[in-house]
This record gives structure tokens, sequence and C-alpha cells, in this order.
């Protein structure tokens, strides 16, 4: 029980000096993208400018995710150990597991309301989008039956919202809680901040292709043995990034099946408990 | 400290394995739903440049796919067919599970581009436009069959299909049965088993098979009584020499409904 208060108090601490650096000017940004995104389409049909704003919108709500997850926890413990705040944190009854469970925790929270708050501003834009478009399209079809009306304004409602987004959103949440699950890892053996960004950048990209390689290796194609060796290789040591990309075909209008929502969150789950679990193990021995 | 960086590399290695089935099922699972069916390949890549195949790599095929539709928009509005094929193309391959982009790309090129074909001016040769315009015909086919192929429950693409081939190849049988396999769908509108009554009704051969489709229609009730069906059944009687009795304005079928 005072583990747990413990671990929430360096939660807490976490997102609030998370929220001082300013984190959350990058809304300003991603409110430009939405709003200016939504204006510049107007020429387009209501069809292609839905589309393209949930594309747009989605698409950098993952990158800024994804940005947040890998430079906020690749920042504190070299920030932490620059300061000299670990030591005096470290020197009170806290346990390591718990100050790196805490600190994870913070950023699983700041994640969690910056992915919120994107949504709300994404959901906001595409309701008055929708709007417009509705009231338009009752004016043209002034005069017409009920029925065409109705058929319309279903076309219209069709063409925005979707029940799948809300899943398409939490797949994005958990992404970006499994890149900071990794690069917290990642940052417990490394010397500096900037070797864990580019660690974790570059295994982003490596973690698209592990899916490319496991089934390259897989296969069994006929090839040298060191080139099955180094797909094997990157199908066991990295994450399946790949696998959390359901929002590319959720925004094109496809449906995904409960149980492949429910298999990706549960992989999500594993993978983010394995990378802490990994990290802890690190973190315990390492001499600061 | 060094055992411990040994011992979770091991950790790490023997987690990936165990997850291997899970990731196979996961896969598979995507798949029987028609997800992730983008093919990365150096064919893409060719098309959409370096930067554009790692943001695809990376999980941004969508906003990649729509600043695409964008340059496509333009191109379009330069009258630049050649380079809205190809663009389309890869919007396509980029996002295959978008209904509106293999419908708008058909559109384009089996109207919009084939029309310009026909009015060419800089092309005097008469056989020579009717050809390219055969040419962008076929594209728009082509589209809504693969789009077809990558969305097979879509009965969207099957109507936009049969109204090529009814209007733009005048393969009435073909759109019959394409107006027939998008009736079978679910969401399918009315007017897709009426169209294709219309369509069955001008294919040689197939009269009788069109009348026995359209008279169930009629017979469903006032949904499907519209003016069209029932001028085109009346007259289907007459053709096919139909006993008095049997008409649709004979008493007994007035009644059924």
């Amino acid at each position: 029980m005072k583990l747990l208060g413990v671990t929430i108090a360096v939660a807490s601490n976490t997102f609030t000096e998370l929220v001082r650096q300013k984190v959350f000017y990058f809304l300003m940004i991603f409110a430009l993208l939405v709003i200016g995104n939504s204006a510049f389409m107007a020429k387009f049909s209501f069809q292609e400018q839905f589309q393209m704003l949930k594309d747009i919108s989605l698409g950098a709500m993952s990158v800024f995710g994804s940005l947040i997850a890998i430079l906020a926890t690749a920042n504190f413990l070299p920030k932490d150990m620059e300061d000299r705040t670990i030591y005096s944190i470290l020197a009170k009854p806290v346990p390591r597991f718990s100050y790196l469970l805490g600190k994870l925790c913070g950023i699983f929270g700041l994640l969690a309301v910056s992915i919120l708050l994107m949504s709300a501003l994404f959901l906001a834009v595409l309701w008055i989008r929708e709007g417009t478009v509705l009231n338009e399209t009752r004016a043209q079809l002034q005069g017409a039956t009920a029925e065409e009306i109705a058929a319309a304004v279903k076309e219209v409602t069709n063409a925005t919202f979707n029940i799948n987004l809300i899943p398409g959103i939490v797949v994005i949440f958990f992404k970006s809680a499994l890149l900071a699950s990794l690069t917290l890892f990642l940052s417990t053996f490394a010397t500096s901040s900037i070797f864990t960004i580019l660690m974790a950048t570059a295994l982003y990209f490596i973690g698209h292709l592990q899916s490319t390689a496991r089934e390259y290796w897989l296969a069994g194609v006929d090839v040298h043995c060191w080139s099955r060796l180094l797909a094997a290789l990157v199908s066991l040591l990295f994450p399946d990034l790949q696998a959390f990309n359901l929002t590319d075909d959720i925004i094109a209008g496809a449906a995904v099946p409960m149980t492949l929502f429910a298999g990706t969150i549960g992989l999500g789950l594993l993978y983010i408990s394995v990378y802490f679990s990994l990290a802890a193990l690190v973190f315990s021995d390492r001499e600061l | 400290m060094k055992w411990r960086k040994t011992s979770s590399l091991a950790l790490l290695c023997l987690f990936g394995a165990s997850l291997l089935p899970i990731q196979a099922r996961l896969n598979n699972d995507a798949r029987a739903a028609h997800l992730r069916k983008t093919a990365l390949n150096l064919n893409l890549r060719e098309r959409i440049g370096q930067a554009g195949f790692l943001a695809a790599l990376s999980g941004f095929r969508s906003p990649l796919a729509a600043i695409l539709w964008i340059q496509a928009h333009t191109a379009w509005e330069n009258t630049e067919w050649g380079r809205m094929a190809g663009t389309f193309d890869t919007v396509t391959t980029l996002q295959p599970r978008s209904i509106l982009y293999w419908d708008m790309s058909a559109w384009h090129m089996a109207w919009n581009a084939a029309v310009a074909a026909m009015q060419n001016e800089k092309q005097p040769s008469e056989a020579l436009r009717i050809r390219s315009q055969r040419e962008y015909f076929r594209l728009g086919r082509d589209f809504l069959e693969r789009g077809i192929l990558n969305n097979p429950d879509s009965y969207q693409l099957y109507v936009q299909l049969g109204i090529v081939l009814r209007d733009k190849f005048e393969d009435h049988c073909g759109a019959a049965d394409t107006f027939l396999k998008a009736a079978a769908l679910p969401g399918a509108p009315s007017y897709c088993a009426r169209f294709a009554g219309y369509e069955m009704a001008k294919c040689p051969g197939r009269e009788r098979e069109a009348y026995e489709h359209l008279r169930q229609l009629y017979l469903q009730g006032d949904k499907q009584r519209l003016p069209s069906l029932i001028n085109l059944l009346r007259d289907m009687e007459k053709r096919l020499d139909i006993p008095q009795g049997e008409r649709i304005d004979s008493s007994a079928h007035s009644d059924k409904t």
C-alpha cells in the first residue's frame, strides 16, 4: 500500500513536471493542422473532405503520440541524474522499481491527456464540418421529398462519424505507451538522452518492419543463412509495431473485429509489461 | 550489471519467441477481415519516392494517401490525365480499403479523362481519339475491378462497375450480373435489383429471366413499382406473349399487393 502511494507520488510529480515543460504547446500545431486542413479542403466533395480530415488528424495524433513518448521518456533519467533529484528520491525509502513505475505512469498520464485533447479537437472539427455540410445539403434539397432528404443526410453522417474511430484512437494510445516503455528500457543502460532518442527512433522504424522480417524468416525462403538469422533476430528482439496500425483501415471505413482489437490491446499490454520488467531488472543494479 | 544486460537480452529473445503464435494469429485475423493488405514493394517505392516509402513503412499510409490525393486533384485542375492515373494508382495501393478512392479514381478515368480524350483538339485523328477514350474506359473499369477484389463486401463498387459496363461498354449482360451481385450484398439499395432487371432485359437470350426477375420485384410492392419498371414489364409481357391472366394489370396480381 505504501509502495503504491510512493508510485502515485512519483507519477503525479512526473506529470506535473512534464506539463510545466510546456509539452501541451504541441496542441497548437495540431489545432492549426486540423483546422487549416478543414478550411483548405473546402473545394473537395464532402466525402473527400472527411476522409482527408480523418487521414491527417489520426496520422498527426500518431506522430505526436510517438514523439511525446520517445522524447519525454528518453529525457527523464539523464535529467534527474543531472539535476541530482534522483539521488534525493532514492535516498528515501523509495524502491527503484517504484521510481521507474511512477515515472512511466506519469508519462502514460501525459500521453492519455494529450491523445484525449487531440481526439476532442479532431471530433469537434469533424462535428462542425458535418453540421456545415448538412446545412448545405438541406438547402440544396429544398423541395425534395422527405425520403430523399433523409437519404442525403444519412450519406453525410455515414461519411463523418464511425464508431470504429474510437478503437483506432485507443490503439494509437497503446502504441505510444509501448514506445514509452521501450524507450524506458533503452534509457536504463544508455549513457545519454541523445543515444536513447536515436535508438528509440531507429527501433520505431525497425519495429514497423518486424512483421515483414518475421514472415520472411518463417516462410523459410531459400537464402543465405546469415540473412535468415538476421530476420530471426529482428523478429525476436523487436516489437511488431505494424500490428498497431489499424487506423489506416479504420479511416477507410473498414470495421475492426472485436477479437482483433482485444488481441492488439493484449499484445500492447504484454510488450509494455515485459519492457518495463526488463528496464526494472537493468535499473535495479545500475550504478548511479 | 553486465550479466543483467545479457540476461535481459536473452529474456527478450525468449519473449519474442513466445509471441510468435500470437502475432501470427493476429495477422491471420487481420487478413481475414481484409485489413493490412497494402503491398509495400519496390514498385511502390519507385512511385512514391524514398521519403514517401519511409512514411508508408512507418505507419503513415493514410496521411500519405491524402497528400497524394490532393496532388491528383491539382493534376485534374490542370487536366494532366496521365499523371492523375499514376497518382490514383499509388493512392489506391496505399489505401486499398478506401471505397471512395477506388470510386473517384474510376469516375475520373471513365468519365472525365475519357471525354477529354475524345475532345482533344491536339489529336486530329478520330481513330486515335476513340482509341484513347477506350483506354480510359478500360482504366476506369480496372480501378473498380481491383477495388472489388480489395473490398468484396462493398455494394457501391459493384454498382459503379455496373454503370461503367452499361454506359461505357454497352455490355448489358455483364452489367446485369454486376448489379445482381450488388443487390445481394448487405446494405444494397433497392435500385440495384431494378437496374439488374433493366440490363437483363437488354441482354440477348435472357429476356425470360429478366421478365421473371422484374415481376418478382413488382410483386414486392410499392417500393419497387416505379413507372420505368411497370412500363418495361408491360412491354416485355407483349414481347414474350404472356397470357392475359398472368399480366401485372390483371386483377389476380393487383390483389396480391
